[in-house]
């Protein structure tokens, strides 16, 4: 009987260790695989290479569209960060604490961008534009990243809020501190790491973002994601290969930084 | 419970400049797609005809809305066990790896979803990964066709989707108490029946998050659907921009942004029911 149920279980664990290695393994091949194949020496992105160079880096160094659509990429980024930081929190001390009607409702207004469908959104947005007369610019696009980006700022400090102590405002206003004070001197410190989460998520999905950038852009407003895929569907070219491998470092440092300063890792599971 | 003291409570004022944004920056160009989708014509004159509507719910537009949840369906099905069995094994871990393994899942969300896919060019492609492997070991003799197929896609999509999935899991996992799992061991089921009648069940609020998640990012993944799925297949969000984009038909494509919309919030309806109802059943 017992040797019975050993095998079982040994068979129940080896099939569920089998399938998270494979995953595991399929999780970390596209950014082994993008470094890898941006050294190579030849023309395809034949896996393994047929020999090792840095011609793509070379190439990737006079490339001065991707130059400008990675700038244009940054500034947005920028932009829309620092918007969605303001609203956000914002809003967030608005909606974390109060359980009102209203206040459900607005959280589900706030949080909608996140599931519905952005390109619906950034079609929707461009027809609105052009209606009172807006041409695309860096300031449309930074509106419709705003929209698609505040669920992320709103997400993490509605997060670290929940997780203050509410005694803590209360013997700061006992103290004598007024809201404000409280405000910068508990509140604030106490959701810092929440809202920079929140604020480098919303960063990363802004210059990564497509579906609005698809419509709220043109050559003059040129973005990194828009340019590589149109590069991609023209034809498989190199160049890209070591683009990507350049953004998947970046990324990767990012992460291990905003993972020592935030636990970001702990906020992205909330 | 009493009430809070009012010091602890922020003025719901303070959401006022952002409700203020989205009302106009949201919610509007919402309505300003209904508004569109009236117009007769692609060059927008005659307003108050359903005619794009009638276009959308043909059979071809009926048979790209199906196809692009049954996309949806496949692709969160195979997140769900790939998924299902890294969150398992991620609790059973040492603390060290799971903070590697935590790392390694996390990666792909924050990575841009146009490296990601590319990465699944040179996977799939005629000079892959997986071809060469294929006819290094003398499996086949000649390159399988796996870029542009159906299967690639679905893999790839499922893959970039992922993190969606395996996050909510380990939440979910991580709340079940371990003393069920014994005692179910003890009264002499075995570790199948276990993960079958004690794990799965009360982890489902977990699998609900996650397949709504990943199913609702599958749908929508334009990207990758366009370059892994190539030019043969067709999907809503392609099918949305290039009647805006190519063929300018503006009105034809609000009403396919329309449908996809309120059959993405279907599905998240439906979705977040089953995760109620789930969630009663975990805690019951």
């Amino acid at each position: 009987m017992s040797r019975r149920i050993d095998w079982s279980g040994s068979a129940f664990r080896g099939v569920m260790n089998t399938l998270a290695l494979l995953t595991l393994a399929l999780l970390i091949a596209p950014t082994v695989v993008v470094v890898v194949v941006s050294f190579t020496n030849g023309f395809s992105l034949k896996f393994p290479p047929p020999g090792y160079s840095l011609r793509w880096y070379q190439e990737l160094l006079d490339a001065s569209q991707l130059h400008f659509a990675a700038w244009n990429s940054v500034k947005v980024a920028l932009a829309t960060t620092v918007l969605a930081v303001v609203l956000g929190v914002a809003g967030a001390l608005a909606i974390a604490r109060s359980q009102t009607a209203s206040a459900r409702v607005l959280d589900s207004l706030f949080m909608s961008p996140l599931v519905l469908p952005a390109l619906a959104f950034g079609f929707a947005a461009l027809m609105t534009f052009s209606a009172v007369g807006w041409t695309v610019s860096t300031t449309t696009l930074v509106i419709g990243h705003t929209v698609v980006c505040v669920p992320y700022v709103i997400r993490t400090t509605t997060a670290a809020l929940a997780q203050m102590e509410p005694a803590l405002l209360e013997s700061s206003a006992s103290l004598g501190a007024s809201r404000l004070y409280t405000f910068r001197r508990v509140t604030l410190p106490l959701i810092r790491p929440g809202v920079m989460a929140g604020a480098f998520i919303a960063f990363m999905s802004s210059f990564d973002n497509v579906p609005v950038s698809l419509f709220l852009r043109d050559a003059r407003t040129d973005m990194l994601p828009i340019r590589m895929w149109q590069d991609l569907e023209g034809r498989l070219d190199v160049t890209i290969a070591a683009l990507s491998a350049v953004i998947v470092v970046v990324t990767l440092v990012l992460m291990v930084v905003m993972e020592r300063a935030v636990g970001l890792s702990r906020r992205l599971r909330q | 419970m009493s009430a809070r003291p009012p010091v602890t409570v922020y003025p719901l004022r303070l959401a006022a400049p952002l409700a203020g944004f989205m009302a106009l920056f949201f919610l509007l160009p919402m309505l300003m797609l209904v508004w569109v989708s009236g117009y007769a014509d692609a060059g927008m004159t005659q307003w108050g005809s359903a005619a794009s509507w009638a276009k959308m719910f043909d059979a071809f537009g009926l048979a790209v809305l199906g196809d692009t949840l049954w996309l949806g369906l496949q692709v969160t099905l195979l997140s769900l066990v790939l998924g299902y069995a890294l969150a398992w094994t991620y609790l059973r871990l040492p603390s060290q790896f799971q903070t590697l393994v935590i790392f390694i899942v996390m990666m792909p969300l924050l990575t841009s979803v146009v490296v990601r896919t590319f990465a699944w060019i040179v996977i799939l492609g005629r000079q892959g990964i997986v071809n060469s492997a294929l006819m290094n070991l003398g499996w086949i003799d000649a390159p399988m066709k796996l870029l542009y197929t159906r299967t690639g896609l679905v893999v790839a999509l499922a893959n970039v989707q992922l993190p969606l999935m395996v996050l909510p899991l380990i939440t979910a996992l991580q709340r079940i108490d371990p003393n069920l799992a014994d005692a179910s061991a003890s009264l002499g089921a075995g570790a199948w029946r276990t993960f079958r009648r004690v794990t799965v069940p009360l982890s489902l609020p977990g699998v609900v998050a996650g397949c709504l998640l990943t199913f609702a990012a599958a749908i929508t993944a334009f990207i990758s659907q366009s370059l892994i799925g190539g030019g043969q297949m067709l999907f809503m969000p392609m099918y949305l921009y290039q009647q805006a984009s190519a063929l300018s038909n503006y009105p034809f494509a609000a009403a396919i942004g329309l449908t996809f919309l309120v059959a993405v919030l279907v599905c998240v309806s439906a979705f977040n029911a089953l995760g109620r109802l789930s969630r009663g059943y975990a805690a019951g």
